[in-house]
């Protein structure tokens, strides 16, 4: 089982829900616990996951043979990303703006081009206790995210329930990540922010026709907004983590709320089930 | 023309709370929005005057049933997935790469282009023009929504008796930050002392050094955690980066949000006295950013 935890709002605490709900389902069943936020990772720190392997992820570039090139500017004109031109009497390659679609490489008329690879990013996994975790790590200065989200995603273990914490936002990283999910967590911070990018993400969700459903985190008595969207919209909010400095200061060290606030093991256990139940009707 | 942009690594440390605030403090510049999948700042400067123009960041495939021979080709070529069994595109998947387009013997498919969002100008409620965006959730492209709101803003700013862009920028390092900090002047990071905060820092740092844009710390919450904010410190000493200020745990910087007010006009004095030191800290470090 896939369960994806997005958010539109960055920090609404999704890395909080999947490694707190991963590290509680660890005593029943076999977790993977995968990190797509792959610009900003943060599981590890959590996790204090033991990295057993790093492997490169690599993104399949234009290589020009000079020899072959008769300077047609074939390349040039399919690319839609202008990542290939003929400049003079050269023919320049930018792999940042490469998206690797392969056009340039069938288009050529003189089969002057092949393609090489180039690293974007590194995919690390290990484990924690029996949890594997799997994080993603998009290389500074490197743009796109999705290749290094899906090297990730070949980790996904059909026999396992796969906790997979995505990059914030609603554009094409966070589709990525929840793409395949059997069932999505939104996180929602419970403020005028946190409202606004929920409805933007459930938006993202619907296109994908994926179930779904709320956790509500900073939950505060006095501000019904999302309560009242999530009720109108027949959206169940599964589990409420209350606006509490306490919560902030155990997150700043890194600690998992279920190791110090017993209650939270419940929460998730309830989170958890509820899913399940979902998922069967 | 000056740009201070506002960033993170990690989401949710205050960036767009820190540019309300700024915003509530200047009476003569543009304001923008970069953060253009998830922009929340209009929340807090209430824009009227709105005018709305489309966004299309590329093309997009599209099967002409009609002509479609299902011959698979389409299929062969297409490196994303995007061409079902039944030989629809997913609009989802496609990166418009056109491949399928030229590829098909039959010529059916058109490759059109793909509004992929809106861009706004409107008036704050300062009186400041704001520059703002919203991507079509689930689109591609969000690094070029970025660059034309930068781009909008500074046509603004030189067509006014302007100096200086305020932006908020996007979480992450990807490719919506790198769109926001090209040719940007100041890059100011807000942290918090969390151990994922910090670890998320020090990447988005690293790429500010790589667009050689003066970078600048704000340590948010720093009364959370001494001992983390304590090391913040220690790291920016070491590489040389300057502290703009650090803002305490306070509840009503929710409760400003939550009236839609910026701390400045929500009206905590102890608040607004810090941020008017940082504001007055990131001024003195334009003079000496180039």
């Amino acid at each position: 089982m896939n369960i994806v935890i997005a958010s539109g709002k960055g920090g609404t605490g999704k890395t909080l829900v999947s490694t707190n709900l991963a590290a509680v389902l660890d005593e029943k069943q076999q977790v993977r616990l995968l990190d797509c936020d792959v610009e900003a990772p943060n599981v590890d720190i959590f996790m204090n996951s033991l990295v057993e392997s790093e492997s490169p992820v690599n993104l399949l570039v234009p290589a020009i043979d000079h020899q072959k090139c008769n300077l047609c500017n074939q390349c040039g004109q399919v690319c839609e990303f202008n990542a290939i031109s003929v400049f003079g009497k050269q023919v320049l390659v930018f792999p940042e703006l490469c998206h690797a679609c392969g056009g340039c490489t069938i288009a050529c008329p003189e089969n002057a081009i092949t393609e090489r690879e180039h690293a974007t990013g590194i995919v690390k996994s290990g484990k924690s206790g029996s949890i594997k975790v799997v994080s993603g790590l998009l290389t500074i200065g490197e743009a796109k995210s999705p290749p290094v989200i899906n090297a990730v995603k070949e980790h996904i273990d059909n026999n396992a329930i796969n906790i997979i914490d995505s990059p914030p936002g609603t554009a094409c990283p966070a589709v990525e990540a929840m793409r395949d999910a059997d069932y999505i967590i939104l996180v929602a911070e419970d403020s005028p922010f946190g409202f606004n990018d929920l409805k933007l993400a459930v938006k993202v969700v619907k296109k994908l026709n994926i179930p779904f459903g709320i956790v509500l985190n900073k939950s505060d008595t006095n501000y019904p907004d999302v309560k009242n969207y999530a009720y109108e919209n027949d959206i169940p909010i599964h589990i409420k983590i209350p606006l509490d400095r306490t919560i902030a200061e155990l997150y700043s060290k890194g600690e998992l709320l279920i190791h110090t606030i017993p209650a939270f093991k419940l929460s998730f256990l309830k989170l958890f089930e509820q899913i399940e139940n979902r998922l069967k009707s | 023309m000056k740009e201070i942009i506002i960033i993170s690594g990690k989401g949710g440390t205050g960036k767009t709370s820190v540019t309300g605030a700024f915003a509530s403090l200047i009476s003569n510049a543009v304001l923008a929005d970069a953060d253009v999948d998830a922009p929340d700042l209009f929340l807090l400067l209430n824009p009227s005057n709105q005018k709305i123009y489309s966004f299309s960041g590329g093309k997009t495939a599209e099967i002409d049933k009609s002509l479609c021979t299902e011959c698979g080709r389409c299929q062969e070529v297409c490196r994303f997935n995007a061409i079902t069994s039944d030989f629809a595109v997913d609009p989802l998947a496609c990166e418009g790469c056109g491949v399928c387009v030229w590829n098909c013997p039959s010529d059916a498919i058109n490759f059109k282009e793909r509004i992929n969002g809106e861009w706004y100008q409107s008036s704050s409620k300062q009186g400041l023009t704001f520059i703002h965006a919203q991507l079509e959730p689930g689109e591609e492209n969000s690094g070029k929504l970025v660059t034309l709101v930068r781009n909008e803003a500074k046509k603004v700013c030189e067509e006014s008796d302007c100096s200086l862009i305020l932006t908020d920028g996007p979480p992450g390092t990807g490719c919506p930050v790198i769109a926001s900090l090209g040719g940007a002047d100041i890059a100011l990071v807000v942290t918090e002392p969390t151990l994922s905060a910090i670890h998320d820092m020090k990447r988005v740092l690293e790429l500010v050094k790589h667009f050689g844009v003066y970078p600048l710390v704000v340590i948010n919450k720093y009364d959370i955690n001494y001992e983390l904010s304590g090391k913040i410190y220690n790291f920016c000493q070491e590489n040389g980066i300057k502290i703009a200020g650090k803002i305490p745990y306070h509840t009503d910087i929710l409760s400003a949000q939550k009236a839609g007010k910026s701390i400045i006009e929500y009206g905590n004095k102890q608040l607004t006295d810090i941020y008017k030191s940082i504001w007055d800290s990131v001024l003195k470090s334009l003079n000496y950013s180039n």
